[in-house]
């Protein structure tokens, strides 16, 4: 009787332990999934004089992408965002606590996804949006609110599995 | 021998290097200043994660400081400013999570683990004071009686 009250004690915290493995301690529920955009307005990162506010978010789902030039697993990704851009995908970029001529010099090197990009040089538009490691992918539905986010690059798994699924539900509900 | 000095003398500067360099922050008053490093010691970094935000010096460590220092001389209180870190970051950002009930096991957990010690507890002594109180079998007794004979 003790013994199999022993092994069922010892199965349990195996299980909970197993369980413990499997959890990624970097990805924090964000509380911004539900509701609508941050209200924003910053400086466009390649044309000089324009703006880029958060009503360019809205009229279809669309990808927001916080990236920067010193971020190097934002590189990993680009391929995919470059390759999803070239399917019609619109995606607009947050270029975040970058300089102008590195973030130009980086999109020059590796192509650039962005229908738009807003450049916050201090960071204050990622504190709103709770950016915590770049690169950050948020998915907008045409209504401005958003509905998922993804920390760390992307992976065709994810795109896949989740984003584009998604993109589509939240462009079929909207038409 | 120059080199071992060399070596010597960076050690010898290490502690001073340890010691986050930035200019003093002014207050309006005492309390401000103390609710600014209280603040700063209960949210937690959301870069790297096992520290606050006095022990980060991660840059957005640095930005969200200097936010909540804006906050504080601006003169907005405890709760303005920790609604405006959850609402960005989620509970996650609070060292003191706040009590509802997905953190009533967090809160409540201790105390049921020490229930259970408890439990466990007064049931083995029950078990011993049932043996004790049961005395010795006649068997018993007799054994007894012979081991105590053998003595010397």
């Amino acid at each position: 009787m003790r013994l199999v009250v022993s092994f069922f004690v010892f199965g349990l915290l195996v299980l909970l332990l197993w369980a413990g493995l499997g959890l990624n301690p970097r990805e924090l529920p964000s509380p911004l999934v539900g509701r609508p955009t941050p209200v924003f307005e910053l400086p466009e990162l390649l044309d000089g004089e324009g703006r880029f506010q958060h009503q360019a978010l809205r009229g279809q789902a669309s990808l927001f992408n916080v990236w920067a030039s010193w971020c190097v697993s934002c590189r990993a990704e680009h391929g995919l965002l470059m390759e999803l851009a070239r399917a019609g995908v619109p995606i607009y970029g947050l270029n975040y606590k970058d300089t102008r001529t590195e973030a130009i010099a980086y999109l020059r090197r590796g192509g650039n996804p962005y229908r738009a990009i807003g450049f916050d040089a201090a960071g204050q538009v990622g504190i709103d949006w709770g950016v915590y490691g770049t690169p950050e992918t948020f998915v907008i539905g045409p209504d401005g609110v958003i509905r998922y986010k993804h920390v760390g690059p992307l992976s065709r798994r994810v795109l896949t599995e989740t984003i584009l699924p998604l993109l589509q539900s939240l462009d079929g509900a909207a038409s | 021998m120059r080199r071992l000095f060399a070596c010597l003398l960076i050690l010898a500067a290490m502690p001073v290097a340890a010691i986050p360099v930035g200019t003093p922050l002014e207050f309006a008053n005492p309390a401000q200043e103390e609710q600014y490093q209280t603040l700063i010691r209960e949210l937690r970094c959301t870069v790297c994660q096992n520290q606050s935000l006095v022990d980060s010096n991660a840059g957005l460590a640095r930005d969200l400081r200097r936010n909540i220092y804006q906050m504080t001389r601006a003169g907005q209180d405890r709760e303005q400013i920790t609604e405006f870190m959850v609402s960005r970051y989620g509970d996650f950002v609070l060292y003191r999570p706040p009590l509802q009930p997905n953190t009533y096991l967090l809160w409540f957990g201790p105390f049921l683990f020490l229930l259970v010690g408890v439990l466990v507890l007064v049931a083995v002594i029950g078990r011993q004071r049932r043996a004790h109180d049961r005395g010795l079998s006649a068997e018993e007794r007799a054994r007894l009686a012979e081991l105590t004979r053998q003595r010397p």
